[in-house]
């Protein structure tokens, strides 16, 4: 075979394969959004059928409202308090150096290892009648049962307090790294215009971060929507637990899938806006400088000051739940033995592993399909399948359960018809729905780490590969996968504990009897049994601490690259760029 | 009038003197500038002038009030000072208009408009008031962040490094610009670079940092003619420090032979000396018998930038306009146009 002929073979498979490749990477993506799909084509079907447009009128009419009413109090509640949280937390530990500052920065990321739901039940114990608190209580005022007034938790404002205890560090996360990367030049240029300190920060310092706050309360408020654990065991009623109660208390799945609907509609909403902000941000970090603001050194009374305001959202956050937790736990350490509870671990991770590791398999392959063919189409392709991050699991867990239902039946109907047999729910009673939805739920994690790290990849590594006589098989194990390894684990545990935690898909979507670390806690904590919830929520919230130290990690790098010039003042004139 | 006083001024941490013992004056009206290589201090000098940085010792006047000392330190927002920022950081949130008139904010609205106006005007862009910073390119961002720190009208303009981040080209014309802008407003400047082209385009005074200190402080012309300090010297323009040895009857005998000037002290006869020769101390001459041969050659454009060797090694450089040309290894001749002599005590160069 000459080489011509052999070179135009090659090019046909390789058009072949690539035709293949820039056709099957839609295609998966559409699979992916399928849940989607589903349930955005339920509002408009709504609107279609006489019966479909009835129960939306009833709907409307009896429980829209409050679900509305509800929802907005709590998004305007936690959006508020994760914003004053967040922020003086943020500004804080950037720009002031105070005792215990450095423990501070990374603390303060540890509520995110607490799921909203676990941190909620921790509080019902701490508060309750036999809790510690009114215990104390009675004890230093011989007050009896009856004798005086307790603030209930479980009500619309303790939800808004337990979401925002778990949820400000999103905004801290990003916030803070907005001040970091402002200019230190933007503050001082202001005191050279004759604003004092405070004013700077008030401002210049405060109305540059604004997009990265917007950006931080977005996130904070699309959790607080696709919340369920909280609102359902605090009793109050929103478009989660609606959707639920419509689902398996009314058996009305068209209805559940409207709900749905609208709730999915709220979710996009968030997401635009949080797209403008984030473009937006872009703007703002212009003219950034090597310098950050040299920290502000407080001592005495505005010392302590400072570390009583950064500390109560760690103590509230973190420390009080998890200490609950601990004496949970310790309490009923004979939980910890019994096969059920072993059973549980084992389920856990058998859908943590499971769905992880599809999920991160998935999104390399996407991750690659861009990279060799970066045509709109594909690009448009990975971040429709992204969608998944902020969509609340009730939503992805009706719009998965509708279309696997009704092809199983499809699929009892012709192998009874054709074999006489009748295979059960393959789709939706088993657990291959549920690693479905995870991974449409987890997809976008996964995507974004390994896009990363494979974005610091350059095609020059590959073409120096290339030249230095590598073929692509080598290419990719021994440029590729060595560069890449970290990424790919990381991505693992991200969606490894992402899943361990996720409870309100798990519970629609689990097969019968099948139970898992997150569901058990929920049912006891449901049955009033609080402390023996203790045992698998602590080992969600050990799990959870993963990611935290992954993150407290990556923010240590950053601080550090950029407080270099400032820690020592001689260093700052070494480093100042050399000039062309 | 003295409007800039800096006296023995020192900045610094610990044991480490960032500024050490710096003293100069700027007069009303005039443009100042300080120059010296990566790390030399003059950033952090400025710094100190603004109120960024307090000082150890010695103190800063502006406009004949105390603003920094050991036991004072005005805060920047007091000190009637302007700063234009390396990365100039304007307000990315704010419109261009709302940039410049953000240190007059407290005059009436319609006085803010006439000098928002007045300022774009000057600076060249009438009509930009609404863009935002990021609308714009590099050198708008320059021009605008200059209208941004001169609209509060501050007796004293600190310039960091203002036009290091743009194109050589549009550097040295802006920097022209800038000049005549700051003259006709009136603005006593001091202005912080490395470009030595930049500083002679802009001062009327500039100085030589070396290691925190200040070598020398004069007009551009005297710290090329005149550099008091070997380091000023060999910072400012090229030029070679050649080794020679004073003859009794008042003259230095180089390699290039004997060079005459009155700068020579008396009593002096035998000490060794070093002599600044600049390339435009040398003209090439073929009919000169002071014979050296091409050993390296730069074009500058205008001109090559020669560097020869002379018959007993020893290489000094020379130029020529640009199209007339000598080849590698080809040997000239040279006639010496020195009319004053430059001397630093032997040994010095060496360190």
């Amino acid at each position: 075979m000459t080489t011509a002929t052999r070179r135009h073979q090659l090019s046909i498979s390789g058009q072949a394969i690539s035709l293949l490749r820039s056709y099957s990477l839609p295609f998966v993506a559409t699979v992916i959004c399928l849940p989607l799909i589903v349930v955005a084509a339920a509002f408009f079907l709504g609107l279609l059928g006489a019966e479909q447009r009835e129960t939306l009128a009833h709907l409307w009419h009896f429980v829209i409202g409050e679900y509305i009413w509800h929802t907005l109090v709590l998004m305007i509640g936690v959006g508020l308090l994760v914003t004053m949280m967040g922020v003086s937390a943020a500004w804080l530990t950037t720009v002031c150096d105070f005792k215990g500052v450095s423990w501070l920065r990374w603390s303060l990321l540890l509520p995110l290892a607490m799921p909203a739901y676990i941190t909620a039940y921790t509080y019902s114990g701490m508060l309750s009648f036999e809790g510690p608190v009114q215990g104390l209580l009675r004890e230093l005022t011989g007050w009896q049962f009856g004798d005086y007034f307790f603030p209930d938790i479980r009500s619309l404002t303790g939800a808004i307090l337990v979401l925002s205890f778990v949820l400000f560090p999103y905004v801290y996360l990003i916030t803070r790294a907005a001040f970091i990367e402002q200019s230190r030049a933007a503050i001082e240029a202001a005191r050279t215009l004759g604003l004092s300190p405070t004013q700077s920060f008030w401002r210049v310092a405060l109305p540059m971060a604004r997009p990265a706050i917007a950006t931080g309360v977005t996130l904070a408020l699309m959790e607080t929507l696709a919340d369920y654990g909280t609102v359902q065991y605090f009793g109050i009623t929103t478009f989660t637990t609606g959707i639920f109660r419509t689902w398996y208390g009314m058996n009305d799945q068209i209805g559940a899938l409207q709900l749905a609907s609208i709730l999915l509609s709220a979710v996009v909403v968030l997401m635009v806006i949080e797209r403008i902000s984030r473009r937006q941000s872009q703007y703002h970090s212009a003219g950034r400088s090597k310098h950050s603001v040299r920290p502000f050194k407080l001592t005495g009374f505005r010392a302590a000051l400072a570390f009583v305001a950064c500390f109560i959202p760690v103590l509230l956050g973190f420390i009080l739940p998890a200490l609950q937790l601990l004496t949970w736990s310790f309490e009923r350490l004979h939980v910890w033995l019994q096969p059920e509870f072993i059973a549980l671990i084992r389920n856990s991770l058998i859908l943590a592993i499971g769905a992880s590791i599809i999920t991160v398999l998935v999104a390399l392959w996407l991750c690659y399909g861009k990279r060799r063919i970066p045509t709109p189409l594909t690009r448009a392709s990975i971040n429709f399948a992204s969608l998944g991050y902020a969509i609340p699991g009730v939503v992805i867990a009706v719009g998965v359960i509708v279309p696997f239902a009704w092809l199983d039946n499809k699929l009892i109907y012709f192998s009874e018809r054709f074999f006489d047999i009748n295979p059960g729910l393959l789709l939706s009673g088993t657990i291959f729905a549920l690693l479905f939805a995870y991974l449409v739920r987890f997809l976008s994690v996964s995507i974004q780490t390994i896009d990363s790290g494979l974005s610091q990849i350059s095609r020059a590594m590959d073409e120096s590969g290339e030249i230095l006589g590598l073929n692509s098989q080598q290419i990719l194990s021994r440029i590729h996968f060595p560069l890449l390894k970290t990424s790919l684990l990381t991505a693992t545990i991200l969606v490894f504990v992402d899943v361990l935690k996720e409870l309100p898909a798990t519970l629609i979507l689990r097969p019968f009897n099948f139970n898992t670390l997150a569901v058990r806690a929920y049912e006891l904590a449901g049955d009033e049994r609080l402390a023996e919830a203790g045992p698998a929520a602590l080992m969600i919230v050990l799990a959870g601490l993963i990611p935290v130290i992954f993150l407290s990690r990556a923010m240590q790098a950053r601080h550090n690259r950029n407080n270099q010039a400032v820690v020592t003042p001689k260093a700052e004139e070494i480093y100042e760029p050399v000039k062309a | 009038m003295n409007l800039l006083k800096l006296d023995q001024v020192d900045v610094g941490f610990g044991k480490s003197s960032i500024v050490d013992d710096v003293s100069f004056t700027l007069a009303e009206g005039e443009i100042g500038c300080l120059l010296g290589p990566s790390g030399c201090g003059k950033t952090t000098l400025l710094r100190s002038i603004a109120g960024f940085e307090p000082v150890r010792r010695g103190s800063i006047e502006i406009n004949s009030r105390l603003v920094s000392s050991p036991a004072q330190l005005i805060p920047p927002e007091k000190r009637d000072v302007g700063m234009v920022f390396q990365d100039f950081a304007l307000f990315p949130h704010l419109t261009v208009a709302d940039n410049i008139s953000f240190g007059i904010r407290n005059d009436s609205s319609s006085e803010q408009i006439q000098r928002v106006n007045q300022l774009l005007q000057h600076v060249g862009l009438a009509g930009y008031g609404n863009r935002y910073p990021h609308q714009l390119s590099g050198g708008q961002q320059q021009r605008i962040a200059l209208a941004r720190a001169l609209a509060p009208r501050p007796r004293v303009l600190l310039l960091d490094e203002p036009f290091s981040s743009l194109d050589a080209d549009l550097r040295e014309s802006l920097a022209t610009e800038v000049r005549g802008l700051l003259k006709s407003e009136g603005i006593t400047a001091l202005l912080v670079t490395h470009d030595q082209q930049e500083a002679f385009a802009m001062a009327d005074k500039a100085g030589v940092m070396y290691h925190g200190r200040m070598l020398q402080w004069d007009t551009p012309y005297e710290l090329y003619h005149e550099p008091t300090h070997h380091l000023v010297a060999n910072f400012i323009g090229h030029g070679v420090l050649l080794r020679g040895t004073i003859t009794a009857d008042q003259k230095v005998f180089t390699p290039l032979g004997l060079l005459h000037g009155d700068e020579v002290p008396d009593n002096s006869a035998g000490e060794l000396v070093d002599v600044l020769v600049r390339p435009d101390d040398i003209i090439i001459d073929e009919a000169s018998e002071r014979r050296a041969v091409i050993v390296g050659k730069g074009f500058r454009g205008a001109h090559y930038l020669y560097t020869v060797a002379l018959v007993d090694g020893t290489q000094i450089y020379c130029m020529s306009p640009s199209h007339h040309q000598y080849s590698m290894g080809s040997e000239i001749g040279l006639r010496l146009n020195i009319d004053h002599l430059v001397l630093f005590p032997a040994g010095f160069c060496e360190t």
